[in-house]
């Protein structure tokens, strides 16, 4: 009951910052220099279709009653109509999104398996050989741009090995699966050196406590009290980490998908971009900000649920 | 104490020693001087290659490394590489340590004013900050510079405009524990204007941690500006820019696989240097 509480408290702290992000992509519109009908249009519009857009765009209107009108049509699940692809903004998303979060996940699932072995490796080796190369070799993948990865890794996997499709997601579960395996590791390989060092210093910690040389003592094997006994309780910290994470590296799926020419909301909002499709950027900006927020929900959520310590008031 | 000295005349020497090799760290000098290369590389860009970087030569275009007047060969339009190479390293050098400034400068101010005053002040600063770090890095910089059109400026404005928020959490922490300290309380009972409380006596001693910060910054705003680059968002062409290059490149990944990996290489070898002296510097400052 606490719990469910805790979790109902935290939604609606989050009002005030989707109110604050609802206002953030209102006035990205309004960054655009010049008058934005005339902008969009382009050179060669004539005033009457100017001036009609403008009428369209509510731009006539004052600026708090434009806000209110935006965020009105928000709050019914209108983004607006995109005029380069004549179709609502919302479809465009509905179609793209799915993409995005697969993308996140398998993202997350080979960031877990690179990380959590290496980072249980290093510790239970403290100071070892393993534990230095484990530590030195993120600091060098640290300035590795994640298109850049991606492509080194197509090169490789995809087209001189030919293990993996090159771009796209074909069609059908088995050609997506296929289509997310690079795009996930790439991913992984970009998030990974962060997690593996807060999972590595939290693990240090827990096998420095008590509890630990106690169950040494019992004579549990060292692999039990490493995997059973150290683990559990590092991952708690871990999962905050993680979560941080998650909300940079949606970012990043933009660039990734944009790589492997993923059609997720990250590459549709590149091609909105450069059509201009100023309505559609909008809206993914607004989606990938509320993502962002759901996953942070999401960590709190597990963070409580995992350690009994977090104050739930 | 000169008992001390008399008993083991040796330590005030190994003391010394010690005290220097705290000053100078391995990370901190490793980095420095790969940086230093790379700076010195950067500048001496017309000593060092005698070819335009913007001149093209559809005859000899895509020649392969080593090829003769073309160390690191041509790309699709017959421009020299390694010229393309040194000239892209003095625009995102430049744009990535610019943009970190901005941000570090606007950060500190404002997190100084939402720690010192708290209140209602402190409560609408962390909510701006709460809605600004709820945007992914990335998507609300191509945003804003989509919204303000291509170009530097547009590129510094929006980095500082999502930037700030990090160092304006950090000096605000610092802020909380310093405003309890004796000299900052000194400083309110002598009755000096709070402007100069706080610029003269405060942030001197809490913008180290910034500082620090902004040296990891500078790796990831880099990475910022090369994305931007590959995006087709960054510096607008034909400026030579690292990111633009591996995205030209990408084309012609199969044939020409080095016309992707040698910007991509210098990216890391850069992003490398940072983050060592980011590191050194986390070092330094923890002793």
């Amino acid at each position: 009951m606490r719990y469910l509480v805790y979790i109902l408290k935290r939604v609606v702290s989050l009002i005030p910052v989707l109110i604050g992000i609802s206002f953030i992509v209102f006035f990205l519109i309004r960054l655009i220099p010049g008058d934005p009908a005339a902008t969009l249009l382009g050179v060669h519009a004539t005033p009457q279709a100017v001036k009609e857009l403008r009428e369209q765009m509510g731009l006539e209107d004052s600026l708090p009653s434009q806000y209110l009108t935006f965020l009105g049509h928000l709050l019914q699940g209108n983004l607006g109509y995109s005029y380069v692809y004549s179709s609502s903004v919302v479809d465009l998303i509905t179609v793209s999104l799915p993409v995005t979060i697969w993308l996140l996940i398998s993202g997350t699932v080979f960031t877990l398996l690179i990380a959590v072995p290496l980072a249980v490796l290093a510790a239970a080796r403290r100071n070892g050989v393993v534990d230095n190369i484990i530590r030195a070799v993120p600091v060098v993948g640290l300035g590795m741009p994640a298109f850049w990865l991606g492509i080194m890794l197509i090169l490789v996997f995809g087209l001189k090995l030919g293990w993996f499709p090159v771009a796209g997601y074909g069609t059908g579960v088995v050609d997506h699966l296929r289509g997310i395996v690079l795009p996930g590791i790439t991913i992984a390989l970009t998030l990974s050196p962060i997690l593996i060092r807060s999972l590595r210093a939290s693990m240090v910690d827990v096998l420095g406590s008590d509890y630990i040389v106690t169950a040494h003592s019992k004579g549990i094997s060292t692999a039990r009290v490493v995997l059973g006994h150290a683990l559990r309780n590092a991952a708690v910290s871990s999962v905050t980490v993680l979560g941080v994470n998650i909300a940079y590296l949606t970012g990043s799926t933009l660039v990734v998908e944009r790589v492997f020419s993923l059609p997720g909301i990250g590459q549709q909002m590149i091609n909105s971009i450069l059509g201009r499709d100023f309505p559609t950027v909008q809206g993914i900006t607004l989606v990938f900000a509320i993502m962002v927020v759901v996953v942070n929900l999401l960590t709190d959520v597990t963070h409580a649920a995992l350690d009994p310590r977090v104050k739930l008031a | 104490m000169s008992a001390a000295t008399t008993i083991a005349p040796a330590l005030p020497a190994s003391g010394n020693r010690r005290r220097r090799r705290g000053r100078w760290n391995a990370p901190l000098v490793a980095g420095l001087i790969l940086f230093g290369l790379i700076v010195a590389c950067a500048l001496c860009a017309p000593l060092l290659t005698s070819q335009d970087p913007l001149k093209q030569d559809l005859a000899n275009a895509f020649l392969a490394p080593g090829a003769k007047g073309h160390l690191l060969g041509t790309d699709e339009l017959g421009r020299d590489v390694l010229a393309r190479l040194l000239y892209g390293a003095r625009v995102d050098l430049r744009v990535g340590v610019l943009a970190v400034i901005s941000p570090l400068i606007l950060g500190s101010l404002i997190g100084l004013i939402a720690g010192w005053f708290g209140g209602w002040i402190d409560a609408v600063i962390g909510r701006i900050v709460d809605i600004v770090i709820a945007f992914p890095f990335l998507v609300l910089v191509i945003a804003l510079v989509f919204a303000m059109g291509p170009g530097t400026t547009s590129i510094y404005t929006a980095i500082t405009l999502v930037g700030w928020v990090a160092y304006c959490r950090i000096v605000r922490g610092q802020v909380l524990v310093a405003k309890e300290q004796e000299y900052a309380m000194a400083a309110r009972a002598s009755g000096l204007p709070t402007w100069r409380i706080l610029l003269r006596h405060l942030l001197p001693n809490v913008v180290l941690q910034a500082v620090v910060f902004s040296m990891s910054d500078i790796v990831l705003t880099l990475l910022a500006i090369v994305t931007l680059g590959f995006l087709g968002l960054g510096v607008p062409p034909p400026t030579p820019d690292w990111g633009t290059m591996i995205q030209e490149g990408q084309q012609f990944i199969l044939d020409k696989w080095y016309m992707s990996t040698i910007p991509g290489l210098a990216i890391i070898i850069t992003g490398l240097a940072l983050a060592l002296i980011a590191d050194g510097i986390v070092e330094k400052a923890n002793q």
